[in-house]
């Protein structure tokens, strides 16, 4: 993948507010990995998944595919003929081939499912029988607990089903879900209050209601998902499969009025050679790579971290029309930094960035460190450390002083939110000015948030000025929501604030449209009007108030961190709670979509180069001036439809790495996207075949007594 | 002039002549099927029919309209056919044979107008006029509104309404078909197409000996066979007999005449659906099949070997002299890929790979730009597997005209283009291994089953035209050609009312930049793709054995 969509990638990944500070970047992915299109693929898993290809020629199983059946029953005949002719080499060569053909197909599934088999080993074992104490002392085994259950679990424990948090706080463990080692917080009350089953107590003690039936639980249905045992065909691999069924329905009465055209000819077509045409020409190759097309396209979703409830919501992805995004994580980094210094009268700028600066450095949070960096950037102010001021006192900020700062040589900085600044100044018999009064209402009102910073030294204590906090856009925002826009998807930003700020941020950001002092209700009605318009509607949500509107959605991702009412309304789960993959999503299902068609419309092209090689071989005998159409220049007629055969099958095995990884897909019009990929598919699909032909018809050629 | 320039310039003026005349009359069409008020005849027909014009149809009842229609059509003509020898002005001629009347009567109402019997001498005024041209109209009025249903199914959204089957026909004929046809009646008139009810003349030759000649109403009859892609010749030379298609601006302004509506209709859709561009994207691809497949016909019929066709300046076996091969083969390709199935000349005698075209041309569908109304409504059916495929690699759901191509709409397309591949193929094979149907041909080798692919092609797919040398008025023929004609006509009208009803249901998906932009030259192109590799595959071993076998082997 090329490296500038990597650098929006790095740029946009974003802290998660349930998250510890430390905890940055979120993400399961490797450098170097594109945004779409990850997915290794090593050969040894072809031969790790060859039992299973070879467990999938049950015909019960091979029925589900209308075009690998008629290959298989095509090679159950051929090899029967050959068992009646057992000294007909050519017969035994091309059911080999034919038989392998399937095989192939069967194995592009089984490496497809093999990599989700992995996923669900490692979740399995985070399944563990557990032993759940209830409220009220009695213990039972995990399984046997019934919804609305009480249970409490302690640090050490695992959380034996899914539930809320009903009382007390604690830190979780829940990288058994999400591969993510850092711990997160659950409480009982508000956003953060659901548990999953499976994960681990690190500290203090819960008491959970259980939610979940055991045996449907989040973590069981997930295995089931990754592992593919839930998979229902998706509505548009159906429609697929109904015109590939067709086109082999077409190819087999071509292939079955043929006998009667060849003996009036005069020339006599055994079954063999029959069905060597007939398997040739019915679209093997996307038939075989459909189903390990579509497990790949889940599969790349599991691989970051999201989990879809159904493959209807990945292709709905790939329709969207309208994403919803939320400002302040998705569109905004999470905290507001800061922008600006406004002194009172009387204080200059610099003096307010010093003491704002002194006051701060004993403010580890982001908005601390950021007026630190500013007054750097600003005004050259290097960053003291706290060690080079002696005997000073330094005060960290806390959630209920709301305020920092530092004592130190008989002067008292203070920089914080402007009641508990007023009230300090205030304690100390200062007052207020109403400079002060008006810068703070002046940023209240732009949508930033006001810090004030106060001294008390031999002038007593008294406001020095304001610091303006704001939003900052992500970095590379502005080009996603372009490339968005070139894709025909429209942004909708969605904020608390008020519609002034909210016009000013999205004007930055270059979104299209935003909604501001949206309530739960004002985005439900914002989805149902943009459904009402044909459009389908992404968004992303956490909070139980997004439930209802997670369900509108024709895609709605839940973030891992949210309520469990949350997850239950969307159709896929974020175990990053990342809002910004939203985006990520939209992309992999149009590049599961495009996949699809790609090999559908190679393995359609493929077919002239096909009749070039096996009709000539047919039929130039009694026909000799069809012998023009041998333009491949085919050593013998044996020849040509062995390596037809051969490509046909072996074009299977050379497409598995891109159906699991997925057609490279960047993000532009529909236009330029369909020119590209009607010229390599298209085109590539029409010229491929007649060089991989000749090439094996050259090998072919070299064994004695066929050339 | 040279004959190549010759027939140059008479395709030039014939795309001129279409690209100004289909403006007007697909903006008229539109307005036909769009309007809300009867003109007073129509009135009196829907009267006396008892149907209500006004109520709207959903699919299934559009059909049941369709094939109620056509089966009284097919009882009324076998019965007029079956009871000419007790009918007046008949010229005296006999009763026709059950297997023959059969065929005749599916022939005429599926718009094929296959002609198992010498049209001078076997049926008279009576049955040419009161059921024959009768048909022509009928048939290829029903042609059209299935066309116009599938168009409603495209242009509205949430109901399942198609409009009105007894008003979309008698307007059809009312306003359309008979206007026209008056029209280009005078014109060929004028031009010395015959109009009489004179009866048989028996004329002396110049060499000695007598030849007899029919009078009758053939100008009549001529323009609609034409205008109604139909090709009944009231003469069984057809347009090759100088009372049917006496000079070479005749034989230019019959073509011109079936390429009239089909192509018009292009623009009806445009303006139906609310995107003229839309409609010129189909066109663009129908010309684009249909002036290759001229280029393809000149160039084979111009360039053909040999001492004797060297001194005649190309192939000119069993074409016309007043024509020659420039008119002759701009007639056989528009001909072949229309449903029209009308000659001016020999399809037989065309050189073996100019005689493949004429069968790869009814082969993809006769949708470039095809029958009355089925040609844009097989054209749309291919348009829509196009969109499902092509529409996959941008990366959405395909639509088509803001709808989407789901499961249900692909499956409607995935059948109907089953059904003409599967008669073809069935039929031909089956007439190939049976002991007797052989018996028919009268050339050997390759020739000789191009007579019989050629059959069951032209019979399937409502063409109607013969590659002479078949002798098909048989028990096997007369039933089988007869079947092939009726399923090949109404079984794909099935899915195509189907699939309109499954799209008029439909609310639209609004264009975006992600959409797939299929008014774009792009599009027209891989829509020309798609056609001619996936009907072109089906038939790839067949027309290997029959037209270039014989093609190649020079």
């Amino acid at each position: 993948m090329n490296t500038d969509t990597q650098k929006h990638e790095d740029a946009m990944s974003t802290t998660t507010p349930a998250r510890a500070p430390h905890d940055d970047a979120p993400s399961g992915q490797q450098p170097g990995q594109g945004r779409v299109g990850a997915g290794l693929f090593e050969p040894k898993q072809l031969v790790k998944s060859l039992p299973d290809a070879f467990r999938k020629l049950d015909p019960r199983v091979m029925a589900k595919s209308p075009v690998m059946f008629v290959v298989l029953v095509g090679s159950v005949l051929t090899t029967a003929f050959s068992v009646t002719e057992p000294g007909d080499w050519f017969g035994w060569t091309i059911s080999a081939w034919l038989w392998l053909t399937v095989l192939f197909a069967n194995l592009a599934e089984a490496v497809a499912e093999g990599r989700g088999k992995a996923q669900a080993d490692t979740l399995r074992r985070a399944k563990t029988d557990t032993v759940a104490r209830r409220a009220d002392g009695t213990t039972v085994p995990g399984t046997g607990l019934t919804v609305g259950d009480l249970v409490v679990c302690e640090a050490g424990d695992v959380i034996p089903g899914d539930g809320d948090v009903v009382e007390g706080v604690a830190s979780v463990d829940e990288s058994a879900i999400t591969g993510e080692s850092a711990p997160v917080i659950r409480e009982s009350g508000g956003d953060r209050s659901a548990v999953t089953g499976g994960t681990k107590v690190l500290s203090d003690r819960i008491v959970v209601r259980i939610t979940t039936k055991p045996g449907e639980t989040f973590i069981d249905r997930m295995i089931n998902l990754v592992e593919g045992a839930a998979r229902q065909k998706t509505p548009n691999e159906i429609a697929l499969n109904i015109l590939l069924a067709s086109l082999t329905v077409v190819f087999l009465l071509a292939c079955a009025t043929l006998p009667p055209f060849a003996d009036y000819a005069g020339t006599h077509l055994d079954m063999i050679v029959l069905v060597a045409l007939l398997v040739c020409l019915i679209p093997t190759t996307i038939g075989a790579l459909l189903s390990a097309i579509g497990i790949a396209g889940m599969d790349r979703l599991v691989q970051r971290n999201v989990l879809a409830m159904s493959g209807r919501a990945v292709e709905a992805a790939g329709d969207v029309s309208t994403l919803l995004l939320d400002k302040t994580g998705t569109i905004t980094l999470g905290n507001r930094q800061a922008a600006e210094f406004v002194p009172v009268r009387g204080v200059t700028e610099a003096e307010l960035a010093d003491a704002a600066q002194l006051s701060s450095l004993a403010d580890e949070t982001p908005e601390g460190r950021s007026i630190v960096v500013l007054a750097k950037e600003k005004y050259g102010l290097r960053e003291r450390h706290q060690g080079e001021l002696v005997g000073a006192e330094w005060i960290g900020f806390t959630a209920q002083t709301r305020m920092s700062g530092v004592d130190a040589d008989g002067r008292k900085v203070r920089k914080g939110a402007a009641g508990s600044v007023v009230a300090w100044v205030r304690e100390r018999g200062g007052s207020g000015t109403e400079d002060a009064d008006t810068a703070v209402e002046r940023i209240s009102a732009a949508g930033g948030t006001p810090l004030l910073v106060a001294v008390e030294d031999e002038r007593g204590a008294r406001v020095l000025g304001v610091v303006h906090l704001k939003d900052v856009v992500k970095q590379g925002m502005r080009e996603r929501f372009d490339e968005l826009r070139r894709m025909g998807i429209r942004t909708v930003m969605i904020t608390g604030d008020n519609p002034l700020t909210a016009k000013a941020i999205a004007d930055e950001a270059g979104v299209d449209d935003y909604l501001a002092e949206a309530t739960p209700e004002d985005k439900m009605a914002l989805i149902k009007r943009e459904q009402a318009g044909g459009k389908l509607v992404a968004m992303t949500g956490d909070g139980t108030n997004d439930a209802p509107a997670l369900a509108q959605a024709d895609v709605g991702v839940a973030m891992n961190t949210g309520t469990s009412a949350a997850k239950e309304a969307g159709n896929m789960v974020d175990l990053d709670s990342n809002p910004t993959k939203l985006i990520e999503i939209v992309e992999i299902g149009k590049q599961l979509l495009i996949t699809r068609g790609a090999l559908t419309t190679f393995s359609i092209a493929n077919d002239v180069a096909k009749y070039f090689a096996i009709i000539p071989a047919l039929f130039a005998a009694v026909y000799p001036g069809l012998d023009k159409l041998n333009i491949m220049g085919l050593s013998s007629p044996d020849s040509a439809i062995l390596s037809a055969v051969v490509f046909n099958a072996l074009i299977i095995l050379v497409l598995v790495p891109l159906a699991l990884k997925g057609v490279r897909y960047r993000p532009t019009s529909a236009d330029r996207m369909l020119r590209r990929n009607l010229g390599v598919y298209g085109l590539g699909g029409l010229v491929a075949p007649f060089i991989g032909i000749k090439l094996i018809d050259l090998i072919v050629s070299l064994i004695p007594g066929i050339g | 002039m040279s004959p190549v320039l010759a027939g140059v310039l008479q395709l030039l003026a014939l795309t001129a002549a279409l690209a100004l005349a289909h403006v007007p009359l697909g903006n008229y069409l539109a307005r036909v099927y769009s309007s809300p008020k009867h003109l007073r005849i129509e009135k009196w027909i829907y009267k006396s029919i008892g149907a209500d014009p006004d109520t709207e149809m959903r699919w299934p009842a559009y059909l049941r309209g369709v094939l109620a229609f056509s089966l009284a059509g097919v009882l009324f003509l076998y019965l007029l056919q079956r009871l000419q020898g007790v009918l007046p002005g008949s010229l005296g001629f006999a009763s026709i044979d059950p297997d023959q009347a059969f065929n005749t009567a599916a022939s005429f109402v599926a718009n094929t107008n296959w002609q198992s019997y010498y049209g001078e001498q076997a049926m008279g005024h009576v049955v040419q006029t009161a059921g024959l041209a009768v048909q022509n109209f009928v048939s290829a009025a029903v042609g059209i509104a299935v066309a116009v249903a599938l168009v409603r199914g495209f242009a509205r959204s949430r109901t399942g309404e198609l409009g009105n089957f007894w008003a979309d026909l008698v307007r059809g004929v009312v306003r359309v078909l008979v206007p026209i046809a008056a029209v280009g009646a005078v014109i060929l008139v004028a031009c010395g197409v015959i109009q009489n009810f004179s009866g048989i003349h028996e004329v002396g030759q110049f060499m000695g000996g007598t030849q007899e000649w029919n009078g009758g109403a053939v100008a009549s009859q001529e323009v609609i066979k034409e205008l109604g892609t139909n090709g009944g010749g009231y003469f069984n030379a057809n347009s090759a007999h100088p009372f049917e298609n006496p000079t070479p601006f005749t034989n230019l302004f019959e073509i011109f005449l079936i390429l009239l509506i089909p192509v018009a209709l292009t623009r009806t859709f445009g303006i139906m659906t609310g995107s003229v561009r839309q409609g010129y994207a189909i066109l663009g691809t129908m010309a684009a099949i249909w002036a290759g497949f001229v280029a393809l016909m000149m160039w084979t019929e111009f360039a053909h070997h040999g001492p004797a066709l060297q001194a005649a300046g190309g192939a000119m076996e069993g074409k016309e002299l007043r024509f020659g091969i420039g008119g002759s083969s701009l007639f056989a390709v528009t001909t072949t890929l229309t449903s029209t199935g009308a000659v001016d000349s020999f399809h037989s005698s065309y050189t073996g790979l100019g005689g493949g075209i004429t069968m790869l041309g009814m082969m993809l569908g006769e949708i470039a730009p095809g029958g009355v109304g089925s040609g844009l409504y097989g054209m749309l059916v291919m348009a829509v597997v196009a969109v499902f495929i092509a529409g996959l690699m941008v990366g959405r759901t395909p639509e088509y005209l803001g709808k989407k191509i789901g499961t249900r709409e692909i499956k409607f397309a995935a059948c109907y283009i089953l059904i003409t591949p599967a008669l073809v193929l069935v039929f031909t094979a089956a007439a190939m291994a049976l002991p007797t149907p052989g018996d028919s041909m009268t050339n050997s080798g390759a020739h000789g089953f191009s007579e019989i692919l050629y059959a069951y092609t032209s019979a399937s797919n409502n063409n109607g035209s013969a590659f002479a040398g078949l002798n098909a008025d048989t028990q096997w023929f007369n039933s089988t050609l007869g079947l092939a004609m009726l399923l090949g006509r109404f079984v794909p009208m099935v899915f195509v009312l189907a699939l309109a009803g499954s799209l008029a249901r439909q609310q639209p998906v609004p264009a975006t930049a992600g959409t797939l932009r299929t008014e774009k030259p792009l599009f027209a192109g891989l829509l020309a793709g798609a056609v001619l590799i996936i009907t072109g595959l089906t038939y790839f071993p067949a027309l290997a054995l029959g037209p270039l076998a014989e093609g190649l082997a020079a």
